[in-house]
């Protein structure tokens, strides 16, 4: 046994700042100084405290240090693990009272998280099924599987009050006693990796950190509806969580908790990886199924539903990544113990990932009825530079932008969208005073319009013409008919889409008309964009005390729309610019003025 | 469209991939998958080599190709540059990165360099949200990044 343990982030994002090459220095100091054989050092999953990383942790005394680089690696371990003191400089820093904090435990960040889904991230090795199963790890299995029949274990399911974290919520227990009711030979519990959401990262870090939790989970769900095979359909560019996923479903088939007969019961579970490709509209569970039998990933009217007639025309149960990943818990600490977190509807917690324009982007688990500013003042530590809070962005595509006055509300499933958003996956993108909520509703139909796959005509053609009216807007050649008219395709896209996709994808423009009206009205009537992002729309113009006639902007301005004398101020005539913003930032003493 | 001459050896490699799987439609994903693996890219020879394989319509398979993003048609650059544009990056001025990066290698989103070396794409979030905004070449991740930064990056690929 091991006296320390030093768990090193082996996150995407750390190991993008060099956490591998920082777990290489580490062991090679715990050799020069003959430690080997008190300290080990593991690479875990996800911290979550993504904003300073790389983590390192050092247990059993819960030191996290911050932003380690590999030159601090052997500092670490002759001051630390040699001599017991920790290395000061290396310590998070409590931003309000500057000190250093050693035990994340008493750190803002992680005291209102409860961790649930991501119990094991940052806490194991995963690539190592003995730690999982020292977590007790296929314990709730084993208990399903020998104690209790297929109705008792959905019973229990449906008991907890656990609903589908993928984003719209379906109560989990109720669709596997849905699925579990066709008879057929053959049947299959899916679960969906394909997280397409742009800035939701929690599906990619629970299958890098804790990769057995899903195994151990579908095998239950498995026995449950009486399915013998299942399959994860991941995305591609995951490769990470591709390979430590693979080296886990290898391992539980060694232990035999895969495959004919496990652990002596008469119940037979195998399952297999199918690659997504990229197309954000196969989060939806009919298009993933056509997606899995090699076809275009189109989704299809319901019903009949998955449960009825999914992959191959079976039976089939589809749930995501993090629902899967609350399953065992539920065993384990019993039902009553799970629907007594969280709100009267949604029980439980849920993963966010917090990102944008705030101090402590990562990813954090909270449970059910937070408030949003507990998450972004006392979590997320406010808003990056002191800036003003203006919107955040909840249910990625799908979602909506929320404000100042939303910041109280309890958050849960109801909650959100009766605030006009959701909380689909789970992104939680945070903005701030210089950001234009026309562009950020631009960017997101940027994303439907590319990613609609344009089997129904309200999705594929109505988006792009809601496109076509931001853009025109953003131009500065906008109407008010065009805030009308842009109302009035939503309405009719919401309703008349086939798929999820289509049902939802108006939301970021009837949700930023809704809370930011004035900003569109900016845009029409004055022909202005306050926070600067419009370029059509920002007037450049210098300010004649500060210009001292260098002439640099004159010589670079494309289009000739400077002019002054040397050692004089210049002049922009606004009829010639092109707002290129070249001037801008050519200009080395900020007398350029952008309104 | 890129001209790509479909040689023997190339048809025995398409067979091998095909068979590995059964040549079961059902896993044309897969196929395809290892395919663009091993060639870098799909062109219309090696599309049409597997739907003689599956027994299926090209106009199938390339309905599956053109659906996915993931799939291309033309080659890459040597390095592939990928700039993500999830919406973490995109409020910390991902903008900002692909208009550097188009004006450093002269190239728009979706082209080659004239020499093959980088090749300009935009990506839906990597996950590495906390370094926002980021961009990948090939496979290494380079995160926090400022316009002012893309000339120095480029330069240490060769």
């Amino acid at each position: 046994m091991y006296k320390m343990q030093l768990l090193v982030c082996g996150g995407t994002g750390c190991r993008a700042s060099a956490s591998a090459t920082i777990v290489e220095k580490l062991n090679e100091s715990l050799k020069a100084h003959g430690l080997t054989e008190d300290a080990q050092v593991v690479t875990t999953g996800c911290f979550g405290f993504c904003e300073k990383g790389p983590i390192v942790k050092v247990i059993p005394d819960n030191t996290f240090y911050t932003q380690v680089r590999p030159e601090d690696a052997e500092e670490i371990v002759a001051e630390h693990i040699l001599k017991g003191r920790k290395v000061a400089r290396l310590l998070y820093e409590n931003p309000e009272t500057q000190e250093h904090v050693s035990d994340s435990r008493h750190m803002g960040f992680y005291q209102k998280q409860m961790r649930i889904a991501l119990r094991n991230c940052g806490v194991i090795d995963p690539e190592n099924i003995d730690e999982y199963i020292a977590r007790e790890g296929y314990s709730a299995l084993a208990q399903v599987i020998s104690d209790l029949t297929p109705e008792q274990a959905i019973d229990m399911v449906k008991q907890s009050g656990l609903r589908g974290r993928g984003g719209a919520g379906f109560p989990t227990g109720l669709k596997w006693e849905i699925t579990s009711k066709f008879s057929s030979d053959q049947k299959y519990v899916v679960c969906n990796a394909d997280e397409g959401d742009p800035g939701a990262f929690m599906d990619r870090s629970i299958l890098e950190g804790d990769p057995n939790t899903i195994i151990e989970a579908m095998a239950i769900c498995g026995y449950c509806i009486g399915a013998s095979k299942g399959l994860v359909y991941i995305r591609a560019e995951y490769p990470l969580a591709i390979k430590r996923l693979q080296i886990a479903i290898n391992q539980a088939r060694e232990y035999g908790l895969l495959g004919d007969k496990i652990l002596g019961t008469n119940f037979s579970f195998d399952m297999e990886l199918r690659y997504g490709a990229g197309a954000f509209v196969c989060g939806e569970e009919t298009a993933l199924i056509a997606s899995m039998e090699g076809k275009r990933g189109e989704p299809r009217f319901k019903p009949p539903f998955p449960a009825e007639d999914g992959y191959l025309h079976k039976p089939t149960n589809v749930n995501n990544v993090e629902t899967f990943a609350n399953v065992p818990v539920i065993f384990l600490k019993g039902p009553e113990w799970f629907s007594s977190i969280g709100t009267e509807k949604s029980k439980g917690t849920k993963v966010f990932a917090l990102a944008g324009k705030i101090n402590n982007v990562g990813l954090i688990e909270v449970p059910m009825g937070i408030t949003l500013r507990e998450i972004i003042y006392e979590i997320g530590g406010g808003i990056k530079n002191g800036k003003k809070f203006k919107a955040v962005q909840t249910g990625g595509p799908s979602g909506g932008c929320l404000t100042e006055k939303h910041l109280d509300t309890a958050i849960d499933f109801d909650s959100l969208v009766a605030a006009g958003s959701m909380m689909g996956s789970g992104g939680m993108i945070v903005m701030d005073e210089d950001d234009c909520m026309v562009s950020i509703a631009k960017f997101y139909l940027e994303f439907i319009v590319e990613e609609s796959c344009g089997k129904c005509t309200p999705c594929r053609v109505g988006n792009k013409r809601m496109l076509e009216i931001l853009e025109k807007i953003c131009q500065g050649k906008g109407n008010m008919e065009d805030l009308d008219h842009l109302r009035n395709l939503a309405y009719v896209i919401k309703d008349t889409s086939l798929c999820g996709l289509g049902q939802t994808s108006p939301n970021p423009i009837l949700s930023t008309l809704e809370n930011f009206n004035d900003e569109y009205i900016a845009h029409v009537k004055d022909k202005r964009c306050y926070a600067k992002q419009c370029k059509a729309l920002a007037r450049y113009t210098i300010i004649p005390e500060v210009c001292t006639g260098c002439t640099v902007c004159a010589r670079n301005c494309p289009v000739e729309a400077i002019t002054g004398e040397r050692r004089q101020p210049h002049f922009i005539n606004q009829d010639i610019c092109i707002h290129c913003g070249v001037c801008y930032t050519k200009c080395k003493f900020n007398a350029i003025l952008v309104q | 469209m890129v001209n790509f001459e479909i040689n023997d050896c190339h048809k025995k490699t398409i067979k091998e991939i095909c068979e590995s799987f059964g040549n079961r439609r059902s896993e044309l994903i897969n196929i395809l998958h290892r395919s663009q693996e091993h060639f870098g890219f799909l062109p219309e020879p090696v599309q049409l080599e597997i739907a003689l394989n599956l027994n299926m319509p090209l106009a199938k398979i390339y309905g599956v190709v053109s659906f996915y993003s993931f799939f291309t048609m033309t080659p890459k650059g040597k390095h592939p540059i990928s700039v993500c544009m999830g919406t973490a990056c995109y409020v910390r001025g991902a903008e900002k990165i692909v208009e550097a990066l188009e004006k450093e290698l002269k190239i728009k989103v979706g082209q080659v360099t004239e020499d093959g070396k980088f090749s300009l794409d935009c990506l839906r979030c990597i996950g590495a949200c906390g370094l926002a905004p980021v961009m990948m070449v090939g496979d290494v991740v380079h995160g926090r990044l400022e316009p002012e930064m893309i000339k120095d990056i480029i330069s240490k690929y060769e």
